[in-house]
């Protein structure tokens, strides 16, 4: 489909160095989101504007998340979690402009976020806890026949995380922008009762924003679990 | 000919592939009911719980989430 093309800015084939429209709305993205968190805590004032609101709403929210899912002394990661949540909320929400890219709804991209969080999550284990890391796959409480079966399992469990923390957030972009591209479709086919598929794509819009912020949401609390798992990989 | 019937047996595959999403579908329709059936019992209590439910689905839905990789690998990979 047109909207899920890459696109070299300047014409010219693609290299790795080539600005595309993917290098384009990341760089909103990142504008963006500074510019929420830079402008919001700029003024401080007591009755906060709503863009202060705003930013200090989102920032005590994952403060929150963080704290709750991935325990207390998780919270020196939190400038990491944070700058995900934003980026991918960003990435998400500027998608749905009309015309825009979205950048999340490629695999290469959400992929590349995923393997960050799964290789430091997993270096972080082994450094914070050396080889009792590998306790997380070696279930204490279950009977000793089975462990090796669950240590196999949990092995397997453990290295599809970043394939499906990358693909959910990837698929579900993607499939909420083709959903909304069929019912467009179908308007300038029906000719006289246009109206009804417009209508339909209205409500979509909205369940896509519903959507954008919720998988930007678990994304992070993804995040925060498998760093807890890293912080305290006994069962 | 033979050609076609592979590319016939693909798509089957495909198809077939996608009753796996079905079984996600399920999977977080009972979490969520499950999640609002005893939200409703101890309302106090649900509100901290919150990050448990989207953490279940999250999971529940990941298992969906490899048929659909396996669909897209059937289209596009093999």
């Amino acid at each position: 489909m047109d909207q899920f093309e890459v696109k070299a800015l300047f014409g010219g084939d693609i290299a790795w160095y080539t600005p595309t429209n993917v290098t384009l709305w990341m760089a909103l993205t990142v504008l963006a989101a500074t510019a929420l968190m830079v402008l919001g805590a700029r003024k401080r004032a007591i009755i906060p504007s709503r863009g202060q609101s705003a930013a200090e709403m989102a920032y005590g929210f994952i403060y929150k998340m963080v704290e709750d899912v991935a325990g207390h002394d998780a919270v020196r990661f939190f400038p990491h979690v944070f700058t995900l949540f934003m980026f991918v909320l960003f990435a998400n929400l500027l998608g749905l402009i009309p015309f825009a890219f979205t950048t999340t709804s490629h695999i290469a991209v959400t992929a590349v976020l995923a393997l960050t969080v799964f290789l430091s999550v997993t270096a972080l284990g082994f450094i914070l806890n050396g080889t009792k890391f590998l306790g997380l796959f070696w279930v204490s409480s279950a009977p000793l026949a089975l462990r090796p079966v669950l240590a196999l399992i949990e092995l397997i469990s453990y290295f599809a995380r970043p394939i499906s923390h990358s693909i959910r957030l990837a698929g579900a972009m993607m499939a909420g922008h083709a959903v909304a591209k069929v019912f467009a479709g179908f308007a300038s086919a029906l000719g006289a009762i246009f109206f009804v598929p417009v209508l339909a794509v209205t409500a979509l819009y909205a369940l896509e924003l519903l959507v954008a912020v919720i998988q930007a949401y678990v994304f992070t609390i993804l995040t925060c679990v498998y760093l807890r798992d890293a912080l305290h990989p006994s069962h | 000919m033979e050609g076609d019937i592979a590319e016939m047996g693909k798509y089957i595959g495909v198809g077939l592939t996608a009753i796996g999403m079905g079984g996600a579908a399920i999977g977080v329709g009972n979490i969520a009911g499950n999640f609002l059936s005893g939200a409703l019992r101890n309302p106090s209590a649900a509100a901290g719980q919150t990050a448990m439910l989207f953490i279940g689905i999250a999971f529940a839905e990941a298992l969906g989430i490899f048929s659909f990789l396996v669909a897209l690998l059937l289209m596009f990979a093999v």
